[in-house]
Order: C-alpha cells, then sequence, then structure tokens
C-alpha cells in the first residue's frame, strides 16, 4: 500500500485546526488529550480503516471505539474530515443544545461513532464484544480501541485485557494513549501503573511500544498487528499531551482548560506555520 | 407441584436457540450454577465466559449487540444489576442496545447465603433507567414466556428470577407482554398486585380473605416498567383499595411504581408488602419470610388495612 505521508500530515494538521476551533467556540471541552491522539486517528481513518463514510452502518465495517470518550473532540473533527457530516457540524453542534455532537460520544447521535462512552474503563470490553460478534458472524473486519494512560487505572480495562487475550481476538488492536498527564497531574504521580508494555504483555497481548506522533511507526504497528495470529495487539503510543501546540504540550491544566482569545490566536497561529 | 428457576432458565434458553440464532448467552462465572453447561456444549460458539469480571460481562454484551447480536447475559440478581450498575447504564441503557438481562437469585428467596448476595434494591435501580424494561417471573412457565417476549422486544429488559423452586402457577404457556399483568382471580374489596414468588403467597392469602369476608383481585403484576398501567387504574377505581406484595425492599420496586402511577391518576390506599428498609441475613427461605413479612399472612393484614383505610376515607 502506498501511503502518502506528507499528505496524511496536512491531514494530521487541519484536524487539530479544528479540535481547537470547535473548543474555543464553545469555550468547553478536551483539549491535551485530543491532540496527542491526532496522527493515531488520522492514520487509522485516511488508510487503515474500511468504512464508507455515507454508509455508517455498513455490517463489514472497521470499527473504531473511543473509550477516552471525553477526547471526542478529535474524533468528531476527524470524521467530520472523513466525510461522516459537514464540518460546519463542529461549530454548530458540538456541546450544544438539541444537536447531533453530545459532549462525550453518543453512538445514537453522531453517524461513525461506533460506541457511546464517557464514563472510563468500558471501550475496551465493547471492543471485545465487537470483535467478538463479528467472529461469530464470520465478518472479517477489525476493531480499534483507544485507551487513556489515565484511564488505564480503572479495572475494567485489565477485565477487558484478560478476555480479549482468553479469546484470543486478533481482529482486535488496544491503542493506550500514553501522553503522561491526567486530570490532576502527572500519570506517575496521581497513581503510578509502573511499565505499561509489560502490563500489556503479561496479559498476553502482542505489544508494540511507538512514537505515537509518527505516522511511519504507527504503519508498522498497524501492519504487525494485522500480520499477528491468535493474539490480540497492545499498541503503547507514546504521544505529547497538547502535541501541536508550544504552549500547550505537556501542560496539565490543558486537560480540560479551554484556551483564551489570545492562546487560540496563537496556538492557531503556530498549526497554520507547522505546514 | 414446585419446579425449579434453574432448570426453566436453561429450558427458555435452549427453546429459543433454533429460532433466534443471534442469541448469545454470556456469564460471568456462573455457567455451570445456572446449569447452562448443556447450552454450552451445545453452542459452544453461543455461550461467552468472561470469567468473575462483572463490569466486563455488561461491556462486552454492549459490544456484541453493537454488531447486530442479541446478548443474553445471566447471572446472580446481585452481580448483574447492582454490581455492573454504572456499565449497564453507560453501555447499554443510554446508547438502547439491545441486552437481555436474567437475573436468578433475587431478593431474601437466596437464603442461606445471606444478605451479600440478596438482592433487594435490583428493581429500583434497573428501573430508575430510561429505556429499560423490568420484568419479574413468578414461575417456570412464565420464565420461559418472558424470555420469549424480550428476544422479541428490541431494546434493553431485565428479568428477575427466584434462586431455586416456584410454584407451577402457569401450567403451559401463558401470554407475556411489555405493560401486561395477569389477573389471576377477581374480587371487588381490594386488589393484590404481585410479583415473583409473591404471586403465589398473593393467592394464598386470596383465599383465606374470602373465608373471611373480604373478596380480592390478585394481579400477577409481571410487568414493573412498563407498569399495566390500564388495568391499575381499572382496578382501583373497581376495588378502591390495594396491596403489592414483592420480595424486594419496599423502595423502589413495584410497590413504589404501583405508588407512583396511582397517586397521580386515581389515589387509592396502597400497602406495600416487602422486605422493609433494612439488610437481609441467612437463613431458608421460608425462615427469611416469615421473619422479613413476605408471607400470605402478611398480605391478609396488609389487605385489611387496605380495606379499612378505604372505609375511613369513604367516611372522611
Amino acid at each position: 500500500m502506498s501511503r502518502n505521508i506528507d499528505e496524511l500530515k496536512i491531514q494530521a494538521n487541519t484536524i487539530r485546526k479544528d479540535i481547537l476551533k470547535m473548543i474555543y467556540n464553545i469555550q468547553s471541552g478536551h483539549l491535551g488529550g485530543s491532540f496527542s491522539m491526532v496522527e493515531v486517528l488520522t492514520a487509522l481513518y485516511f488508510d487503515e480503516m474500511h468504512y464508507d463514510p455515507h454508509n455508517p452502518y455498513l455490517k463489514d465495517r472497521d470499527r473504531f471505539v473511543l473509550s477516552k470518550g471525553h477526547t471526542a473532540p478529535a474524533l468528531y473533527a476527524t470524521l467530520a474530515n472523513a466525510g461522516y457530516f459537514p464540518k460546519e457540524n463542529l461549530m454548530t453542534s458540538f456541546r450544544r443544545i438539541d444537536s447531533m455532537m453530545q459532549g462525550h460520544p453518543d453512538m445514537r447521535k453522531t453517524p461513525g461513532v461506533e460506541m457511546t462512552s464517557g464514563s472510563l474503563g468500558i471501550g475496551l470490553s465493547a471492543a471485545n464484544g465487537m470483535a467478538l460478534g463479528n467472529r461469530y458472524q464470520g465478518i472479517g473486519a477489525r476493531v480499534y480501541c483507544m485507551i487513556g494512560d489515565g484511564e488505564i487505572n480503572e479495572g475494567q480495562i485489565w477485565e477487558a485485557a484478560a478476555t480479549a487475550s482468553h479469546y484470543h481476538l486478533d481482529n482486535l488492536v488496544a491503542f493506550t494513549d500514553v501522553n503522561g498527564l491526567q486530570n490532576d497531574a502527572e500519570t506517575k504521580k496521581v497513581k503510578d501503573m509502573l511499565d505499561i508494555a509489560e502490563k500489556w504483555k503479561a496479559f498476553g497481548f502482542h505489544t508494540i511500544e511507538i512514537n505515537g506522533h509518527d505516522f511511519n511507526e504507527i504503519f508498522a504497528a498497524l501492519d504487525a498487528a494485522r500480520n499477528c495470529k491468535g493474539r490480540p495487539t497492545a499498541v503503547i503510543s507514546h504521544t505529547t499531551k497538547g502535541k501541536g501546540v508550544s504552549f500547550m504540550e505537556n501542560v496539565v491544566a490543558f486537560h480540560g482548560k479551554t484556551p483564551t482569545k489570545e492562546e487560540y490566536e496563537n496556538g492557531m497561529a503556530e498549526l497554520e506555520h507547522a505546514i | 407441584m414446585k419446579k425449579s428457576f434453574r432448570s426453566s432458565l436453561i429450558n427458555a434458553i435452549a427453546k429459543n436457540a433454533e429460532n433466534y440464532p443471534d442469541m448469545i448467552v454470556l456469564n460471568a462465572d456462573s455457567a455451570r450454577a445456572l446449569k447452562l453447561t448443556d447450552f454450552s456444549k451445545a453452542f459452544p460458539d453461543r455461550m461467552i465466559g468472561v470469567g468473575i469480571s462483572e463490569a466486563d460481562l455488561i461491556g462486552t454484551a454492549a459490544g456484541l449487540a453493537a454488531t447486530g447480536l442479541v446478548p443474553v447475559v445471566v447471572g446472580f440478581s446481585m452481580f448483574v444489576s447492582e454490581k455492573p450498575f454504572e456499565q449497564i447504564r453507560q453501555a447499554i441503557a443510554y446508547p438502547n442496545l439491545n441486552v437481555k438481562i436474567v437475573a436468578t437469585h433475587s431478593g431474601l428467596c437466596v437464603g442461606q447465603d445471606g444478605a451479600t448476595h440478596q438482592a433487594l434494591e435490583d428493581m429500583a435501580v434497573i428501573r430508575s433507567l430510561p429505556n429499560f424494561k423490568v420484568f419479574a417471573a413468578a414461575d417456570v412457565t412464565e420464565t420461559e414466556a418472558a424470555l420469549e417476549a424480550m428476544l422479541k422486544h428490541d431494546g434493553p429488559a431485565y428479568l428477575r428470577l427466584g434462586r431455586d423452586l416456584a410454584e407451577d402457577i402457569f401450567e403451559g404457556r401463558k401470554n407475556f407482554t411489555p405493560g401486561g399483568a395477569d389477573i389471576l382471580r377477581e374480587g371487588d374489596d381490594v386488589t393484590i398486585a404481585a410479583c415473583g414468588l409473591m404471586v403465589e403467597q398473593a393467592l394464598m392469602a386470596a383465599c383465606s380473605l374470602r373465608s373471611e369476608g373480604i373478596r380480592a383481585t390478585v394481579m400477577n403484576a409481571y410487568s414493573i416498567k412498563p407498569l399495566p398501567e390500564q388495568l391499575l387504574l381499572e382496578k382501583a377505581k373497581k376495588t378502591g383499595a390495594f396491596v403489592t406484595a414483592e420480595d424486594h425492599s419496599i423502595i423502589g420496586g413495584l410497590g413504589s411504581a404501583v405508588c407512583e402511577y396511582l397517586s397521580g391518576n386515581c389515589p387509592v390506599p396502597v400497602i406495600r408488602v416487602g422486605v422493609p428498609d433494612r439488610f437481609g441475613e441467612s437463613g431458608t427461605q421460608d425462615e427469611l419470610y416469615k421473619k422479613y413479612g413476605l408471607t400470605a399472612d402478611h398480605i391478609i393484614k396488609a389487605a385489611k388495612q387496605a380495606v379499612s383505610m378505604k372505609t375511613m376515607n369513604a367516611k372522611g
């Protein structure tokens, strides 16, 4: 498969700008953890996954479950760029009353959202269910799940990890977005989960560590996942929270803080300048 | 004759297996306890066990439903309603996914396992969730009818069963409709609306009351949500007094649901027979029902109270 990494970088940059615009516009939403996973989302939706935005409920579509649901802005911006709905909806709908784009993902309101999420810890179980359901129905589609590195504090993630491994779900890829920060502080300070890759390995996952902002590494991991039989794959995606805007990078406050006018303008200028 | 809920559950599942090829059964290390191992032998790819992890159990069921399958989650009531309540809310109720939960071992009838295993609040919490239907089965025939009705319905539903034996009230077949109820006995003085194992007690109570000159209507109120509203209204108007009976806390279950409806539509005295606001303990089912007020005698006393209140109301 020929992959145009330069085009994907431009796409990722566009998605970042859309995220910043939509959060600034409504003055609400989670920037940092949205920015950290943009390259992985771009790789999935603009290369890896099989889907039709005009026919979102195709039986054999690949599915993406955003378990770290608070980073919905990144998912919404990606889905809009992928053609599921008009981009102007990002400004008119997100977090507004009577709208199709809730504060956290709602599979019944937003086309392309595969699972309702927002309460942390549940997404991997649901992704397992989808992988099991596809297998039972003889559907060869793949399921991708994005989990936060704070979210892995949740016990249910590890219940689900054991289930995925027990059922040999090689049609499943679980990403952990390791941006190192969560709501209160650095993940190591809040509750140190020690070696995250070792944990997934111990649960029986084919485990790959990557720089989650490097498309070549992302694709290498996705290719390796597809070639791995009999085991689910865990991708430990090392990222930077707030990636793309210098003064937001690695700043705990930008987990949920919304940008001021000045921050917005400076941030947009940086993103414009990046490409 | 008494028959076992547990064997009725496997019969109900086996009966529907051919007609509903999309039905997948999920459990959390309770297949053997619920006598489901025959099903997993016959349909190995349709039985998913996730081990002792009930939060994961519910999330997995939600994912299966998202692919168009019809997951039936089975387990002890405490562990498939109250323990994973938040997952049920977020992953099933809110996205309105087509997951069925069949809860065995509901209420004090659990017996000797004691308070930790006696779900007295399951109907209260599940009933509070939008999109969910809540049913309780009184015997084995009703269990089978309920499961079939749940499979026909597209959306989340919760079925509450007892632990072990139940009197065979509906021999053979019976109707089971969301929002329905059965009138098992007609009488003008008071209506006894019961569900689950208390239906048998209600019938016994009605017999004794008749000998004392009180004629009771007995309603098997198997559909706790949606309620059989028209029937409740009709019987409230006709009898002017209600007793509810359930093996569940008096807070939040059938009794509460009936009060909520009647208070706004046809206020009549309603006396709730159920577990008082306290936890249970170990003991046999009979001992516990006596100690906690879940017998025909308690229903009789409640019925007399309800009738006397009606008279007081009439006198103004």
